[in-house]
């Protein structure tokens, strides 16, 4: 299979606005293809589209061969929400545990998965007195455990200092490379260069779907800040 | 097994709040003191302990379970379980059985105070009645939280969903001398059955029908939970 994601003429209202617009994208398998744009533009609602969990207006969205949202890819996707969903009056392991349960992993599985994010002398404090970043990392390592073949993030840099953010993103590469497809969204510019591919979206509409070259070519600057502020202003025009 | 591991869960997260489990423990024991000392020896404490033994497990419950379920709304948590392999039984059930235990260690405290301490009268199934009584206050809790968006509007529904079925169970008024009409409203709420169930010797049918109740707005519970939102 070469998309793990095709989307089809998507639109999505929430509530009297449309939030996306006839969106239609596919995702490489095994990439790691960014959702940058700025907040409010649509990034969380494609995401959840994706995820299953939004309630779309028309178009199609199938995941891994399955129409998103089927009982059968709940077993294949892993979804790390942006504010992070984990239970605060839970410590990281307990936390990390039920996860594990809920996918048929083991213990040992949920503690790889903390020291895979870096919290394995963090395990035993609940989640709740973590630090926002520790916190978000939490978030993610309950993801990890279930080894999705889709992992879509939501904003998972948030917060982290760089270094940090360096070996998040070595390992977002890490788990590409073995097969699995990441979709991890942010606002900061200076991440979307570690992306395979990019998309730029903008008030719920596709203005660029790249790998971050082209559209640095496209643009005609190296500088990927400088390039999204062309296309933008090239769109609008 | 995703039902046990739910249950195991909660427990968890109450074991790590120690100050609600003791308040869980010891304000029904507590709220009766309070009545044994109100009443003074008069014989009406025995007819409405009796009631406040059934009555208690299931605000409390009720009480614990909607905010605790409208923080897994809150907190993202429910979307995110809702993207995993857990079915909306599981969830639900474990639930069920984690604040079931809950309310079964409360019962016990309550109806030993009330047996031992207060020379209540209490009848063989009192626990048993107890817990079933802390289900359906659960039951009524996981539902209605699904009305609510705010803890605001949550506190609300207690005595949108408690005050009725209090005022109509007998316990101010017999039910033989109210208005026709009230009485059939009170015939269709759960707790008037609770409350028979303590002071009849129809237990098992009365039971039968507040454990009912309570498997149903399981039931409708699950039906309001949606995978999909806006």
């Amino acid at each position: 299979m070469d998309h793990a994601v095709e989307v089809r003429n998507l639109v999505v209202d929430r509530g009297k606005r449309t939030v996306l617009h006839d969106i239609t994208c596919d995702i490489p398998t095994g990439s790691v293809t960014g959702l940058l744009g700025p907040s409010g533009s649509g990034k969380t609602t494609l995401i959840r589209s994706i995820v299953g969990v939004q309630v779309i207006k028309s178009g199609t969205v199938t995941v891994l061969g399955s129409p998103a949202g089927e009982s059968a890819l709940r077993r294949t996707v892993g979804y790390v929400t942006q504010a992070p969903s984990v239970y605060s009056d839970l410590s990281v392991l307990e936390n990390a545990r039920y996860f594990a349960a809920l996918h048929h992993r083991t213990a040992a599985d949920a503690e790889r998965a903390i020291t895979d994010v870096g919290l394995g002398t963090a395990k035993n404090q609940l989640a709740g007195n973590l630090s926002g970043g520790q916190r978000s990392r939490a978030s993610l390592a309950c993801a990890l455990i279930g080894d999705p073949k889709l992992l879509v993030l939501d904003e998972p840099t948030v917060g982290q200092d760089p270094i940090l953010r360096a070996d998040l993103w070595a390992q977002f590469h890490a788990l590409a490379a073995a097969g699995t497809t990441l979709i991890v969204s942010s606002h900061v510019m200076d991440e979307a260069g570690r992306c395979d591919r990019l998309l730029l979206i903008r008030e719920g509409r596709l203005v660029a779907d790249d790998p971050p070259a082209a559209i640095r070519a496209a643009a005609g600057t190296d500088d990927l800040e400088q390039a999204f502020l062309t296309l933008i202003k090239e769109a609008s025009a | 097994m995703i039902t046990l591991a739910t249950a195991a869960r909660i427990l968890r997260q109450l074991r790590h709040d120690r100050r609600t489990v003791g308040l869980l423990i010891v304000v029904p024991a507590a709220l009766l003191a309070l009545l044994y000392f109100m009443y003074d020896g008069a014989p009406a404490f025995d007819r409405v302990a009796l009631v406040m033994l059934g009555v208690f497990p299931f605000v409390i419950m009720f009480l614990v379970t909607s905010i605790a379920m409208l923080r897994e709304r809150t907190s993202g948590t429910l979307e995110r379980l809702l993207t995993t392999p857990l079915r909306k039984l599981d969830l639900l059930f474990g639930y069920g059985l984690a604040f079931g235990l809950a309310g079964a260690v409360q019962a016990l405290v309550a109806v030993a105070a009330a047996h031992w301490l207060f020379g209540l009268e209490t009848p063989a199934g009192s626990v048993l009645v107890a817990v079933v009584d802390a289900v359906l206050g659960m039951a009524l809790g996981l539902l209605c939280s699904a009305f609510a968006r705010t803890e605001f509007q949550a506190v609300q529904f207690i005595p949108v969903v408690v005050a009725p079925q209090l005022f109509l169970c007998g316990l101010f008024v017999p039910r033989d001398e109210m208005a026709g009409w009230l009485q059939a409203v009170s015939d269709v709420l759960p707790l008037t059955y609770a409350v028979k169930a303590l002071a009849a010797a129809t237990v098992w049918r009365d039971l039968a029908v507040v454990a009912g109740a309570a498997v149903l707005a399981l039931i409708l519970a699950a039906a309001t939970l949606r995978r999909r939102t806006g």
